[in-house]
């Protein structure tokens, strides 16, 4: 039996406090009136309207939302892929260079990973812009989408596809009507965390960049780089709202999901 | 080996050899290079069309005068040092804060576990650089924090809190906070609880059950926690550049200001180069850990 103690409720109470107190101030602060942050001068949603009048911030948002959406679809195909080479395609020439890369790049300083990219666009002529924050947001989100969905694959009962083989499906087929179904939870999270990682780059973003693309993290450090702006405050509560709903969503789909999921693979293993 | 395979294997694999190998491969070069005002601003360069001669004049012309530089002036090493003593500190500081929390939530209730363990990756998926921001707001002179400690009468004058080490400790713990708690949450959930019922009945308070079973039952989650913190906290840019002052030395804002500031390409390669030869020992700490973990899994 395991006993919750006064210590737990009270260590969970202060840390959960210290995980969402600064959020939650940060979203009241939005709503105040003064452009003064730090004096309340009461409710006001007039920076709201100031950021969404803000032609620089609505731009930097298109960009990165352009960036983010190329970047997971693109991370997702490649990661996917390298994540089925990683778990089932045994040995070949150079497997173990190929896992450390796949791996490095989780560990990676950022600073380095985006200085390395700046140097080879540099060195090859390409002009910065949104293709090559598209090509480095890929190239590290890729390696998180292996991760994610190489541990599904590997819980994954091959002779499923097998049986789909015996049955006088191309591979194609097999990998299309039995494979993609069961692996797609790890799919969609592989392309939902490619997705933010994406959204939320600033340093990368910085080294890859060119004058004509700013993404909004880029806007965003630079805007509070002298300070705290009720502007910001504004826009990091829609960016809050997003990802709350975004996530709460995301994890109640996934659940039922799973659920049918299970029930699904049961029934044809019984059958079998 | 049939053409689908090769083709499975052949684009991951060219992909991350084209922009993850050779990237990093650019900048061990540079790192060898010498400063030159030129576009870009380095020497040598590569000119195959010179053939064999052209290429063993290049590789002639690479040296460690970077590196020497790197050891001569201050900065640097003062740098690096300070990276690791805040990332340690800090680390030190996620383990005492995440693991009560880590313990809570494995002693909570079954049906409670998900939803708290759902608070605990919320953060995660918010962007980094708001929750850093969120303690710019809090921590500052006139900030909600002195504010409130003003209005308690704990102090009577602010406390300078922002653009000190002890921002950068705060803004460490709290945007890592969740990588310490899950895999010592996983440790300390599978963990059987009649050994610490045995324990007990072997005369052992409740205490000294803890320090004796649950702790060394849940070491693999400590230590993988403790490098997910320690690991990226080294190389952390945003947050002493947002929270810390300016003495505060980081080795990622230095190498951001060789960079973008000084216009240094080959000093701040061989500043990037050291950083990876610093990380690897970590890393590889790390990567034995979890393999031992999963060995022992099974």
């Amino acid at each position: 039996m395991r006993r919750f103690s006064w210590f737990n409720a009270t260590s969970l109470t202060l840390g959960f406090a210290f995980l969402y107190l600064p959020m939650i101030i940060l979203v009241l602060y939005s709503f105040n009136a003064s452009k003064l942050v730090t004096v309340w001068a009461g409710f006001s949603t007039r920076w709201y309207g100031e950021l969404l009048q803000n032609e620089e911030f609505l731009d930097a948002a298109w960009v990165t939302l352009q960036v983010a959406v190329f970047s997971s679809t693109l991370a997702t195909l490649l990661g996917t892929m390298a994540a089925s080479v990683l778990v089932r395609s045994g040995r070949f020439f150079g497997r173990t260079l190929f896992s450390g890369m796949i791996y490095a790049p989780l560990v990676m300083p950022e600073v380095i990973t985006g200085l390395s990219l700046l140097l080879l666009f540099i060195g090859i002529g390409l002009d910065r812009g949104v293709f090559t924050i598209v090509l480095a947001h890929t190239t590290f989100s890729m390696c998180y989408v292996s991760v994610v969905v190489s541990s599904r694959l590997s819980s994954f009962d091959r002779s499923l596809e097998e049986a789909a083989l015996d049955l006088g499906c191309s591979p194609f087929e097999a990998f299309r009507l039995v494979t993609l179904p069961i692996i797609a939870p790890a799919v969609i999270s592989g392309w939902l965390l490619a997705f933010t990682l994406s959204l939320d780059d600033l340093v990368i973003a910085s080294f890859t960049t060119g004058p004509s693309a700013t993404t909004l993290p880029i806007k965003i450090f630079s805007a509070v780089r002298l300070g705290v702006s009720p502007e910001i405050n504004a826009l990091s509560t829609i960016m809050i709202a997003i990802v709350t709903v975004g996530v709460i969503t995301a994890s109640l789909i996934t659940k039922r999901a799973a659920v049918a999921q299970q029930r699904d693979e049961q029934a044809a293993i019984r059958s079998v | 080996m049939n053409p689908r395979r090769i083709f499975l294997i052949a684009v991951p694999y060219l992909w991350l050899l084209a922009l993850f190998l050779v990237p990093f491969l650019i900048v061990l070069k540079i790192s060898l290079s010498d400063i030159a005002l030129a576009r870009p601003p380095y020497a040598p360069q590569l000119d195959l069309s010179a053939g064999w001669n052209g290429l063993r004049s290049f590789f002639a012309a690479l040296d460690l005068e970077n590196f020497v530089f790197l050891t001569t002036d201050d900065l640097y090493w003062k740098a690096y040092l300070s990276s690791l003593q805040i990332a340690a500190v800090s680390t030190v500081i996620t383990l005492l804060v995440g693991y009560p929390m880590a313990y809570g939530m494995a002693r909570a209730a079954a049906e409670w576990r998900p939803t708290l363990l759902m608070l605990v990756v919320l953060p995660f998926w918010t962007s980094f650089l708001i929750r850093v921001y969120a303690w710019m707001g809090i921590l500052s002179g006139e900030g909600v924090l002195n504010q409130f400690l003003l209005w308690t009468g704990l102090i009577s004058a602010p406390l300078t809190i922002l653009n000190t080490n002890l921002a950068v400790y705060i803004g460490i713990v709290y945007t890592y906070l969740p990588f310490m708690i899950l895999p010592i949450y996983a440790a300390l959930e599978k963990m059987d609880d009649s050994l610490l019922e045995a324990a007990e009945d072997l005369g052992c308070s409740r205490t000294t059950a803890f320090w004796l079973v649950t702790v060394p039952l849940s070491k693999a989650g400590i230590i993988a926690g403790c490098f997910l913190v320690f690991i990226p906290a080294i190389g952390e840019f945003v947050i002493p550049s947002l929270l810390g002052g300016s003495g505060t030395l980081m080795i990622g804002k230095v190498l951001w200001e060789e960079f973008f500031s000084n216009r240094d390409w080959p000093v701040a390669s061989a500043v990037a180069i050291i950083l990876l030869l610093i990380l690897i020992i970590p890393i590889v700490l790390f990567q034995r850990n979890e393999q031992k973990q999963r060995e022992a899994e099974g």
